[in-house]
């Protein structure tokens, strides 16, 4: 650790950070486990799931983007905020179509994951079950499928950072806005290559590899041996 | 791929100097040319700029003004606003619809037309009105919409079309709009005679850091809405690191029932410029950018040569009024219809040819704003403030209005009242006092600070019009008691689902929830465990969303809860078997479809 170390506070524990860190980042350090959707390893803070919604002096501030600073009180895990991250999660899971029975992305899905971690068996608001989301099959290694999509804009991100390539952005406002490939069409039209990182990053089944399909059987997955945030909070003193 | 299009896009591009962060100015102009921005002129467009196609096509399907497919060369969007709904909308929207031969959202089969909605176009003391492409036209009935329509096919274009011009500078051949500017209440600061130069020419007379305390000493708050204190905004921007500054004027109005800054545009330019250029020499800015919204389009002429006029006087340009080393000068960049733009952050993406997303903050605007830049944005009125402040003292400016709050407020009074217009009045008068000298005495309720503020009742009127109680950027809505305030409340709803960006998920999913269960219990389906769950997800929306749009989207929903409560309790029924939401017949109807039979079980 720097020179510089800031002490602050995460429920009452005291975490050691740097400068320039963000409460994220610094408590996954510390073995703190603040849930997250669109925030990645290696990307830069986005701050648009708000599932690491915590309360900093009493203000509300997403823990991926908020910088560390000396003597904070952050306000993690509590009835408040659960419930808020557990509204949220219910949310992303109403506005799209997830059947995580054929999802092959099922076991490794971040927000299956976080729906079991929350204890969530069914969400509490109506489904959408929106009829305009499609699927892109026309690569012969990579297909999207937006039925499953939940803007978290990793693929974006890791696209334009990572692959140097910005193959996705997004189009639209509101409720209509949708990832979009760079091409007149479809993902085939792009440089996109499966060996790109902007196909790994995806949290749910809306980037997907063909030909690896169900490799690993359901059961044997990431998630089906330990609940998520278990890797960060084995980090703990 | 034509060779005109080629030329067409190379020529805007060029114009813009291949500047990717013109994006914006690039598609408008585009749009305005070919009334489209096709696939390949997205592709020509990321070519000539060096950027990505799909970087271009996000900001054409961002802006209500662009669009992929090919509109009409004359588009009347006609302001679907709640006012204009109370003064006629549905009437003006036939009498468009039935002369054309077309619904809204549909181009005539000639090319010509196209007929759009689009939320306020802030001349709600004015409804119904629409515009035609940028002109505006106010106060229309049905049969005016006929003969503009039939005008507009003899070949008269928009911009000649015959009209009543408005009262002050609405008449000067640049504005040339039938517009109004319903001045009923003349105040001393933004609305007083003006002596251009003067308060310029005290300032430069001072040193910068003197200018900045004289703002804090006056206690100015921002005019927009947020109410933060101007002085310390701009020591934030002063104290930042960096060569170049910015200055951007938010005149990007678009919180339905506010048309206050129209009408200081109209009449009181000069004062905004020389507002601007004192925040430049207070801050070490260089530069100024005016953020216009894409419905005052037909004010930018007049802004323009306004600009050009001050430039002529020394106001603006390099050593402003003689004051060696200042240079200032001000550029003016068109919105094109969002209103999330009016979010500063939001704003500052828009002109740097971007989707109008807001940004994360930290950094803000202050520390990394425009360009990464060290950036100060304040509204049109905090800009007016400020040169008053400086020409008349800034212990004159805080006698007036209350301790807190000092100044005037421009409120921008529409709906059922008999006086509806702009009124410059001190902080802290009464709501009543407010209602009797806008001639609505007897309004049942009144929307303060637009869809975003508070929706209060009469039990409520001695409440004080301020930054500690009343807060508001100056929109009140009054309406009447023959008013259904819940369709009101749908309405602001709507408003704000089509307005959100759609970068954080409460913002984008919880409103349309809200929405849905709102509408459920308007229709007799709700029950009381309901309104108990709009208040919990509207919290959860107000808590979790990411920016100031987000954080008071659920405001319509959640005050007219708490203060009109009993409307939504003779909504609700209790002890209704199962959920009262679930509506078996239309949960059946794609199953009715596929079988082509009703339901043997459950009879309609």
């Amino acid at each position: 650790m720097s020179e510089h170390t800031i002490t602050f506070e995460i429920d009452g524990v005291e975490v050691r950070a740097s400068h320039g860190q963000t409460v994220m980042v610094a408590a996954d350090v510390a073995g703190i486990y603040i849930p997250r959707l669109c925030a990645f390893d290696g990307l830069p803070p986005y701050g648009s799931c708000r599932v690491c919604t915590v309360k900093i002096n009493g203000r509300f501030q997403s823990a991926c983007t908020q910088p560390v600073a000396e003597g904070i009180i952050v306000e993690n895990e509590t009835e408040e905020l659960l419930e808020f991250r557990r509204n949220i999660i219910d949310m992303l899971f109403v506005e799209g179509n997830h059947f995580c029975m054929f999802c092959e992305k099922s076991g490794n899905c971040e927000l299956q994951a976080l729906a079991y971690r929350f204890g969530i068996a069914a969400p509490k608001y109506p489904y959408m079950f929106p009829a305009d989301r499609n699927v892109d099959a026309s690569h012969k290694d990579i297909f999207i499928d937006h039925n499953r999509c939940i803007l978290c804009a990793r693929c974006v991100r890791a696209s334009r950072d990572l692959d140097g390539k910005n193959v996705f952005q997004f189009v639209g406002r509101g409720p209509g806005k949708r990832i979009a490939v760079n091409a007149q069409a479809k993902l085939v039209d792009t440089n996109i290559d499966v060996s790109d990182k902007a196909v790994e990053v995806c949290p749910v089944g809306a980037i997907l590899k063909k030909h690896v399909g169900f490799t690993i059987p359901i059961g044997q997955r990431k998630y089906d041996h330990e609940p998520i945030g278990a890797d960060i909070e084995a980090n703990k003193q | 791929m034509s060779d005109n299009l080629e030329t067409v896009v190379k020529t805007i591009c060029t114009g813009f100097e291949n500047d990717k962060t013109r994006m914006i100015d690039i598609v408008r102009e585009l749009q305005e040319c070919l009334g489209h921005v096709s696939d390949d002129a997205m592709d020509l467009i990321a070519e000539q700029v060096g950027t990505h196609r799909v970087e271009v096509e996000s900001v054409v399907s961002f802006y209500a003004f662009f669009s992929k497919e090919q509109k009409g060369k004359i588009t009347i969007r006609l302001c679907d606003d709640i006012i204009d709904r109370m003064f006629g909308f549905e009437r003006i929207k036939q009498a468009f619809s039935d002369t054309l031969g077309i619904s809204v959202g549909e181009t005539t089969p000639d090319g010509l037309i196209t007929l759009e909605v689009t939320p306020c176009i802030g001349m709600c003391d004015q409804a119904p009105a629409v515009m035609i492409n940028d002109e505006i036209f106010t106060e229309l009935s049905g049969d005016a919409a006929v003969e503009i329509v039939e005008q507009l096919r003899a070949g008269i274009p928009p911009e000649r079309l015959r009209r009543r011009l408005g009262d002050g500078n609405n008449s000067n051949p640049l504005v040339s709009a039938a517009v109004s500017n319903n001045i009923r209440k003349f105040g001393e600061v933004i609305f007083a005679p003006l002596e251009c130069g003067n308060a310029l020419r005290k300032a430069l007379s001072m040193s910068p850091n003197e200018v900045v305390r004289a703002v804090k000493t006056a206690r100015l708050r921002g005019r927009g809405g947020a109410g933060f204190p101007t002085g310390m905004k701009w020591d934030f921007t002063r104290a930042a690191e960096g060569e170049r500054k910015f200055v951007i004027c938010n005149a990007d109005e678009g919180e339905p029932g506010t048309f206050k800054d129209r009408v200081i545009l109209t009449e009181r330019p000069e004062l905004l410029i020389e507002g601007m250029v004192i925040a430049g020499y207070a801050i070490g800015a260089q530069e100024g950018v005016i953020y216009l919204r894409g419905e005052y389009a037909y004010l930018r002429p007049f802004l323009e040569d306004t600009l050009q006029k001050a430039r002529n006087m020394g106001m603006l340009g390099n050593d402003v009024m003689g004051h060696n080393g200042f240079n200032f000068d001000i550029r003016i960049q068109m919105g094109a219809g969002a209103y999330i733009c009016g979010e500063e952050t939001a704003l500052i993406s828009s002109c740097e040819g971007l989707r109008g997303d807001p940004k994360n903050r930290p950094p803000f605007p202050a520390q990394k704003g425009y360009l990464d830049c060290p950036t100060s944005v304040n509204n049109v009125e905090t800009l007016c403030c400020v040169a008053r402040i400086i020409d008349q003292g800034a212990g004159w400016f805080s006698q007036i209005g209350s301790k807190g709050s000092t100044g005037t407020k421009l409120l921008s009074i529409g709906g059922d009242i008999r006086r509806p217009g702009v009124y410059e009045v001190p902080f802290g008068m009464t709501m009543h006092d407010v209602l009797e000298m806008a001639g609505g005495t007897g309004a049942a309720a009144v929307q303060v600070g637009g869809p975003s503020g508070e929706l209060i009742g009469p039990d409520m009127y001695d409440r004080i019009i301020c930054y500690d109680d009343l807060a508001t950027g100056g929109a009140l809505m009054v309406f009447g008691p023959e008013r259904n305030l819940l369709e009101v409340v749908e309405y602001f709803m709507d408003f704000f689902i089509e307005e959100s960006c759609g970068y954080c998920t409460p913002c984008r999913v919880g409103n349309v929830l809200l929405k849905q269960r709102l509408v459920d219990i308007i229709h007799g389906q709700g029950e009381p465990s309901d309104l108990t769950y709009l208040e919990e997800l509207g919290a959860s929306v107000k808590a979790t969303s990411r920016c100031g749009l987000g954080q008071t989207s659920p405001n319509p929903i959640l005050s007219s809860l708490k203060n009109f409560r009993p409307l939504y309790q003779a909504l609700v029924k209790e002890g209704q078997q199962f959920q009262p939401t679930f509506n078996i017949q239309n949960a059946l109807s794609t199953a009715k479809d596929i079988a082509g039979r009703p339901s043997m079980h459950f009879a309609e």
